[in-house]
């Protein structure tokens, strides 16, 4: 045996306390600060915020309309147009299917793109066996799609877009303002939604200048609790869809069902924090990100960035390593916490649907990992996972027949491969 | 999901790894080699024999796979180790199932190691007809 195949051993640095978050992406730490906000909403005031005739409803619901106010500011909207909902997946399918049952006389055409997350496009791939008709767009390698391909791509029965601002795979950023604006340039009255989960409170979003007419977040991704989400719907012109859940008529009869006040105060705090603070944490996280890039790279050859390096959430790096796959290399970063496009990570033997649709070969697909840098990393963390990472992969690489005929000059697409 | 101590230890302590091309001493006609998967599907594994007297003296392998994947050839490499080689044509992936603990997701990497052994004795039995 060769001490390369040995397992690699690194001292931890002082600071740095295993094991280390890397899939902000994923989820995120709820901000100490939000929950101090949330638990007096537990304990003392703990009213239905629905409750009209005494104190504990009066308090709970001041406290519900305060945090509308927080999470519209950050979206540029108003407190009126936040429909809470349970998170993203229920807004995703509140807006598609709400938005296509309400037009469905005005036509039976939805248009997304094929990177979307699941909740989009599976309520897509439902509404589609119901006779709707979607197209689904190809981005370019890069990720991006352009407003003439979804311009082009509309007709006059087009009743929904639904693009994302950014991706939770490889965090690219589309131009969502120029495509907002092609779209209503087309037909102003065709809907335009936007999946806004990993965007809030990472990049600018700003729901006019997007000429967004709904648009979904949740606060577990922003460093809030999990389980509150909302879907923004336009008010000026109004945007009407139907419930998909019905009850006592909550939210203005959109979404029915008793509001969890304490995750609702501490979505509107983690809102109002990213208001404050969304500024100077872009500088620093990218400045993370760009040192994991770096070092990374500068260690390594035959890396490949998944994306658009540009137009990307600060905190996110997507990247293949040649001849390693995917998840023999989480196994070696066991004490950090990433995820990976490779197909042995996912119940299904397929790799990355988003890498796919990129035109990523499935043998690089399969040897992506994506990095999620967040609030709470620190640069001694990141210094600790450049050198993991590069040992991890210089050890796997040794292991790997195909690194060794790579590095023999044979070319592996000469090779005739039994698929199993 | 987690993995059983028997994946971590051969993933952390590999066996066997390596080519014989690289070993002078070897006799190429000795040698068998087997390279099965693709890289599309995720895992490729090569397994080299070599033969003296009818019996697997020795055993190399290199794997692109999940740490189960590289576990499986792993662990074929220790089994067919002094057998013949009609008694490694034998071995089967549910050996190696049972041995490693594989999850059934995992099974397909023990199917590849069973592949592997496989291909390597027929290219060792192809050189030797020549």
């Amino acid at each position: 045996m060769t001490a390369a195949t040995k397992p690699i051993e690194i001292p931890v640095p002082t600071g740095v306390k295993l094991p280390i978050f890397l899939d902000n992406h994923s989820t995120t730490a709820v901000d100490p600060r939000v929950v101090e906000t949330m638990i007096p909403f537990f304990t003392e005031h703990y009213g239905n915020a629905a409750s009209r005739n005494h104190v504990f409803g009066w308090t709970a619901e001041a406290a519900v309309e305060n945090a509308r106010g927080q999470i519209a500011a950050l979206l540029g909207g108003d407190a009126k147009e936040i429909v809470l909902t349970s998170g993203a997946t229920e807004s995703n399918n509140l807006a598609i299917k709400g938005a296509a049952s309400f037009l469905k006389k005005q036509g039976n055409h939805i248009i997304t793109v094929e990177t979307e997350h699941k909740s989009v496009l599976d309520t897509c791939k439902r509404l589609q066996r119901e006779g709707f008709e979607i197209t689904y767009l190809r981005p370019a390698k890069d990720g991006l799609v352009t407003p003439e391909q979804v311009v082009e791509a509309m007709t006059d029965k087009t009743i929904l877009v639904s693009i994302m601002v950014a991706n939770n795979e490889i965090g690219v950023v589309q131009p969502i303002e120029a495509i907002g604006a092609a779209v209503k340039a087309r037909n102003p009255k065709a809907l335009f939604h936007t999946d806004a989960v990993q965007a809030f409170g990472k990049v600018p979003f700003d729901v006019e200048k997007a000429k967004v007419d709904l648009a979904a977040v949740s606060a577990h991704k922003l460093y809030g609790p999990k389980g509150i989400g909302a879907l923004w719907v336009r008010r000026k012109p109004r945007v009407r869809i139907d419930p998909i859940i019905d009850g006592g008529g909550h939210e203005r009869g959109m979404r029915s069902g008793t509001l969890p006040v304490p995750l609702i105060v501490g979505f509107g705090k983690a809102a109002a924090l990213a208001m404050d603070e969304m500024a100077a944490e872009t500088l620093r996280v990218r400045a993370l990100r760009d040192r994991l890039y770096r070092g990374i790279t500068s260690r390594l050859t035959e890396t490949y960035v998944n994306g658009s390096l540009e137009c990307r959430l600060p905190g996110n790096l997507n990247i293949s390593f040649a001849f390693v796959e995917g998840e023999s290399l989480l196994m070696a970063l066991k004490d950090i916490a990433v995820s990976s496009g490779s197909a042995c990570t996912s119940a299904s033997l397929e790799p990355s649907y988003v890498l796919r649709a990129l035109g990523v070969g499935d043998e690089l697909a399969h040897t992506s990992i994506r990095f999620g840098i967040g609030r709470f990393n620190t640069e001694a963390e990141v210094d600790y996972v450049i050198e993991l990472v590069a040992r991890s992969v210089e050890r796997l690489r040794s292991l790997s027949p195909l690194w060794e005929m790579h590095q023999d000059g044979i070319d592996l697409n000469s090779i005739q491969w039994t698929p199993h | 999901m987690a993995y059983s101590d028997k994946v971590i230890d051969h993933y952390e302590n590999p066996r066997n790894v390596g080519t014989f091309k690289t070993e002078t001493d070897i006799d190429a006609g000795e040698v068998g080699t087997g390279l099965v998967g693709a890289p599309a599907c995720g895992d490729v594994m090569r397994l080299e024999i070599r033969v003296v007297d009818g019996t697997i003296a020795d055993a190399r392998f290199k794997t692109f796979g999940c740490g189960s994947a590289i576990a499986s050839s792993s662990l074929a490499t220790e089994m067919i180790k002094g057998m013949t080689l009609d008694q490694a044509a034998q071995i089967k992936n549910t050996q190696i199932v049972e041995e490693l603990n594989l999850p059934p997701v995992k099974i397909h990497c023990s199917v590849l190691a069973e592949d592997a052994i496989k291909a390597a004795i027929e290219d060792y039995k192809k050189k030797r007809s020549k």
